[in-house]
């Protein structure tokens, strides 16, 4: 192996395998942060009509998969990305690129994954970690929501790379490779089309149930899950958003915090100090959903449970979604970035 | 979120990890720090567990009722839906929902109960002679 792998740590599984993937690459600029703006990660959803976990199906972050791929594309890199039928070619496939010293990266389901808190196992199929090499019978894994690196054996790890269910990973392998330098220019044009990417997802994408009108959707429906749920099940839809948004992964308040640092970063090459003052937005964003997520404890400890308490948390998501809302407007406005 | 703030509350993943959080430090910058636990989430995904043990107990109630099959107790037991043990399995809903009624499991080959017991991780027989 030319250079030993370094273990990172990140908030988010794919952030993290991103980044540490690049960095082992020499591309020595990209941080947590700047790999999540570039591959635009802030996003809001909630698909209509589909429940996940018998909650409601919400997400704070993009797509699995696309802030690796767009991130990588944006900085002019290369992916080879593969996926499995076989178990023992998806075994092969992984070896054979230990043995040349390429970490690769592999989505899994958390189901089985034996590292992980009991808890935490439900079956979620878009987790990623990178298998770095192999000793005997076992594979070193850099799994970024770990302090440390850690291990699993060969069937353990196809066990989980064939994890069954909605996203179910079929094996897949992925690794970057840098072709051209990625030198101060590409940096900067690749922030800005990250911005703006993400400024299309949050504003203008239709239908009203993602972006900034998401979190209007998903208010209006909380009004009504008390009459239609029930105090008890209706907390527990709660719990689900305070969940998908506090989690492990998230960086705390719902990515906001993490969107909030890559302005910041992004300011250094920027050199716009608006980015600064939207930056300061997001971060209240963060605030404010993790405040919402202390009355919507409320609800589920059984504590706060009338009409008004979930009323009182679809305003205060009402009030997030006009302060997300005129974050992106403003990032919409720089003419920098135009 | 400030620096100062940051939970360090008990949570599941005790011995496990801790977790970053991206917060501002006392120069108004960013920076991460480790957390093990926040309190108002370990709550949510306590009470979502609390859900999940009485779905089981509610399923294994009704098998020892004789209203379902153990299907449908393992499915509760190992967290599946419908989309999730279709998968594992390769049978479609629509005959899984058959093989959930007592009666016609009874009549399930091995074959297909090897289906199932390899989803549950268990065997043919612990599947066959699940009484709840």
């Amino acid at each position: 192996m030319d250079k030993r792998f370094e273990h990172l740590q990140a908030a988010h599984c794919e952030n993290g395998v991103t980044t540490a993937l690049l960095k082992h690459r020499g591309v020595d600029f990209i941080t947590e942060p700047l790999a999540f703006g570039i591959g635009s990660g802030l996003f809001y959803i909630q698909i209509p009509f589909l429940t996940v976990n018998n909650g409601p199906a919400i997400s704070f972050r993009t797509m699995p998969g696309a802030i690796f791929a767009r991130t990588c594309k944006s900085l002019g890199i290369q992916v080879v990305r593969k996926k499995f039928s076989r178990e023992d070619q998806a075994e092969a496939y992984v070896d054979r690129l230990v043995q040349e010293g390429i970490p690769v990266g592999c989505q899994v389901g958390v189901f089985h994954l034996p590292y992980f808190p009991v808890e935490y196992r439900f079956h979620f199929n878009a987790h990623n970690l990178i298998v770095f090499d192999r000793e005997d019978d076992r594979y070193l894994v850099s799994d970024p929501v770990m302090e440390t690196a850690t291990q699993l054996t060969v069937s353990e790890l196809t066990k989980v790379r064939f994890a069954k269910g909605p996203l179910a990973p079929q094996g897949q392998a992925y690794y970057p490779i840098v072709k051209i330098p990625v030198d101060h220019q590409i940096i900067r044009s690749a922030i800005i089309k990250g911005i703006k990417r993400n400024i299309r997802d949050m504003l203008h994408i239709p239908g009203g149930f993602a972006g900034v009108n998401g979190i209007k959707y998903t208010a209006k429906r909380v009004r009504r899950w008390r009459d239609k749920l029930g105090a008890r099940r209706g907390g527990l839809f709660l719990g689900q958003i305070v969940r998908m948004q506090e989690e492990i992964g998230t960086g705390g308040g719902g990515f906001r915090y993490l969107y909030a640092a890559f302005l910041e970063q992004a300011h250094a090459y920027l050199q716009d100090d608006e980015l600064l003052r939207i930056s300061e937005d997001f971060t209240k964003a963060g605030d404010m959903w993790r405040h919402n997520a202390v009355k919507m404890a409320g609800v589920y400890k059984g504590r706060t449970t009338e009409q008004s308490d979930f009323d009182e948390i679809a305003d205060r998501m009402e009030e997030i979604r006009e302060v997300e809302k005129s974050a992106f407007k403003r990032l919409s406005s720089i003419k920098s970035l135009k | 979120m400030k620096k100062e703030e940051v939970p360090q509350d008990k949570s599941a993943l005790a011995n496990f990890t801790r977790e970053v959080c991206y917060v501002k430090n006392e120069e108004g910058k960013y920076e991460t720090v480790l957390s093990t636990g926040w309190e108002v989430k370990a709550q949510a995904l306590d009470s979502a567990w609390d859900e999940v043990k009485e779905r089981i107990e509610e399923a294994r109630q009704a098998v020892i009722r004789g209203e379902k099959s153990p299907i449908y107790y393992f499915m509760a037991l190992k967290l599946m839906d419908m989309p999730v043990i279709s998968d594992y399995t390769g049978i479609w809903p629509f005959f899984i929902k058959r093989h959930q009624r007592p009666s016609v499991f009874r009549r399930l080959s091995d074959r297909v109960l090897k289906k199932y017991a390899k989803a549950f991780e268990i065997t043919v027989e612990e599947l066959k002679n699940f009484k709840g």
